[in-house]
């Protein structure tokens, strides 16, 4: 099929590029290693106030959707200076499909996510995680969409901005109410009910809760389901986005 | 191979709170016969840019219609895309990837198989005087390989039709004599129609079998290099005097020899006009002033340039054009320049993204006195 090509030489291309790198794919498979070592150990004593059992079988799912979400947003910064240097523009003229030029970076974000998130729940179960195989699964799709809506924003984002310095400040105001509204570190449950009520208008924290309640094996509950559907529905938005931006792209 | 009628392309720009809108192309025509090479010339802010990204399906046209290597470049863009190849101000490659990957990653996505790639593309390498650099980045690549590189790129899928953007810009003047070789072998050797955009007066004549002129999103001629040549009046003769008080005397002798549509001009030393076919009736003309005693200390006589043409068609010269660019063009300029990297932000910024050269890189189309090209011995 002529899109699963297109989309995996426009993929090759930028593993190639990312591996000639090798720093940002160790920084990439450390941050992980990281947050687990330094910040699990902190949750141990409070987790009964959570209403949970284990503290990784909380954390490491708010991880994963971190992961997901953080390293994606950044995503866009590379093709930025693909753009300045002709590239976007090269591949613009060829007859491949402009779905396929996002797709095919979106793949390469998927990929390292995946890796992470391997890392990460490998890791989790040698510090006590306890998870099914199903729930893990699960999980680790509603990470995967995700964290390609995420990328196919950013990656949109850069090609409407086309300037680091617009973008950044952008990516950061973006990011302060993600990570305080999101539940990721600590859940929502534990704060005061206004508080509780303004994170229900974020919609990555239904995809954390949906993450976490499959991780505890609650694969059925509504949890799971409300998780399920933002997830594709930010997933069906941004790749609308993103496609719309590699077909317009005014100089 | 282009068929274009009454292309238009506004933007909406915004200067302060007082939104404008802005004509960068206002209803161009063209036609580009197969195997020609023209050379689409213009100051800064024209509309060349532009023009080029509406024929290449990279921007809608606002309004108007163009059919490009047979296809419809609004409804048919993948058959356009298929046919062309476009490089680009900014090139293609990027300066952190090997250059062969780049080329072969660039034709496959016109879905060739990756060995008749791999095959086309060492040699193009060949072709294109970039041996034993396949493996190499565009980063450690000089400012002519780069380009040369580029073009490989646009000539992957073997296509009927290339668009080259300022192909030489921020060149040195022997990377751009080399890059001028391998451009005319395009047609030559390859038999593919060229259609390039440049700001420089002696690439449009020293490439294209015909010169369109676009000024204002308009375009104000379309001929051959000689043809609009001939529309100015004659050759420039200036003749220097070793004595002032005999300049009315010579002017009035070079006067007998004007057509009448031009002057004769008086400046220090100089007398000056321009002549219809001076190399007849300028030997007689020294003759004469020899034959009176008039002396002198130089003589020159200068075809017209392209220079001379832009300033009859539009009451600028070029050069004035381009320096009066980013005021009068205003939104339109930044527009056309907006492909170029005009400063490196990141440490990925190529070699070749320097400033354009100034007036010094193209000597040969500087107008008065000071050109030697013709002058009589």
């Amino acid at each position: 099929m002529t899109f699963m090509r297109e989309s995996f030489i426009v993929f090759r291309r930028q593993l190639r590029m990312n591996l000639r790198n090798p720093a940002w794919v160790i920084i990439g498979m450390l941050q992980p290693v990281l947050y687990l070592l330094l910040f699990g150990p902190l949750l141990e004593p409070l987790i009964d106030q959570f209403g949970a059992q284990n503290a990784y079988t909380f954390f490491v799912p708010g991880m994963l959707v971190q992961l997901g979400v953080f390293g994606a947003f950044f995503a866009g910064f590379s093709l930025i200076g693909e753009w300045r240097e002709g590239v976007i523009e090269a591949e613009r003229v060829t007859p491949a499909s402009r779905t396929a030029l996002l797709v095919g970076r979106l793949y390469r974000d998927l990929l390292q996510l995946l890796v992470q998130a391997v890392i990460l729940v490998a890791l989790g179960f040698a510090l006590g995680m306890v998870a099914s195989a199903e729930g893990i699964l699960l999980g680790v799709l509603l990470t995967l969409l995700l964290g390609g809506a995420c990328a196919a924003a950013s990656n949109a984002l850069a090609l409407s901005t086309k300037s680091e310095d617009v973008m950044a400040p952008v990516i950061n105001m973006v990011m302060m109410p993600v990570l305080l509204l999101s539940g990721i570190l600590l859940p929502m449950t534990i704060g005061p009910a206004w508080l509780e009520r303004a994170s229900d208008f974020m919609p990555i924290r239904h995809v954390v809760d949906g993450v976490r309640a499959s991780f505890v094996g609650d694969l059925g509950g509504s949890a799971v389901l409300w998780g399920g559907v933002w997830a594709l529905v930010l997933f069906a938005l941004a790749i609308w986005w993103g496609t719309a931006t590699f077909r317009k792209e005014n100089a | 191979m282009i068929h274009a009628r009454g292309l238009v392309q506004t933007f909406d720009t915004r200067q302060g709170r007082v939104r404008t809108q802005v004509r960068a192309v206002d209803g161009v025509d063209l036609d580009v016969a197969e195997g020609e090479v023209v050379g689409f010339l213009g100051p800064n802010g024209a509309g060349k840019t532009t023009t080029l990204r509406m024929l290449t399906t990279l921007l809608r046209p606002t309004a108007g219609s163009a059919t490009v290597a047979g296809h419809d470049v609004v409804a048919e863009p993948v058959q356009v895309r298929r046919a062309i190849g476009y490089v680009s101000q900014a090139g293609g490659a990027f300066s952190g990837a090997r250059a062969g990957d780049e080329v072969v990653d660039h034709g496959m996505l016109y879905g060739l198989p990756r060995d008749v790639v791999e095959q086309r593309g060492k040699a193009l390498f060949e072709r294109m005087d970039l041996p034993g650099l396949w493996a190499r980045m565009p980063r450690s690549m000089s400012g002519g390989q780069k380009r040369r590189l580029d073009i490989v790129m646009g000539l992957i899928h073997e296509p009927q039709l290339v668009f080259l953007d300022e192909p030489t810009t921020g060149l040195d003047p022997q990377a751009r004599a080399n890059l001028w070789e391998h451009i005319r072998d395009l047609r030559d050797r390859l038999g593919v129609t060229v259609f390039l955009t440049t700001h420089y007066l002696d690439e449009a004549d020293a490439l294209s079998d015909r010169i369109v002129i676009i000024d204002h999103g308009r375009i104000v001629a379309s001929d051959t290099a000689d043809a609009l040549k001939a529309q100015v009046a004659g050759d420039l003769v200036d003749l220097e005097l070793v004595d002032r008080d005999r300049l009315a005397d010579a002017a009035q002798r070079l006067a007998t020899l004007v057509d009448g549509r031009s002057e004769v001009e008086v400046v220090d030393h100089h007398v000056r006009a321009r002549v219809p076919r001076a190399g007849r009736s300028v030997p007689g003309l020294i003759r004469d002033l020899d034959r009176v005693g008039i002396g002198l200390e130089s003589i020159e006589v200068r075809r017209p340039t392209l220079d001379d043409v832009f300033l009859s068609l539009t009451g600028r010269s070029l050069r004035d054009a381009d320096a009066a660019g980013p005021q009068e063009g205003g939104p339109t300029t930044a527009l056309d320049e907006a492909a170029v990297p005009v400063t490196p932000g990141t440490a990925t910024g190529t070699p070749t993204a320097g400033p354009p050269p100034g007036p010094t890189a193209t000597g040969s189309t500087t107008p008065g006195p000071t050109t030697t090209q013709g002058a009589l011995r």
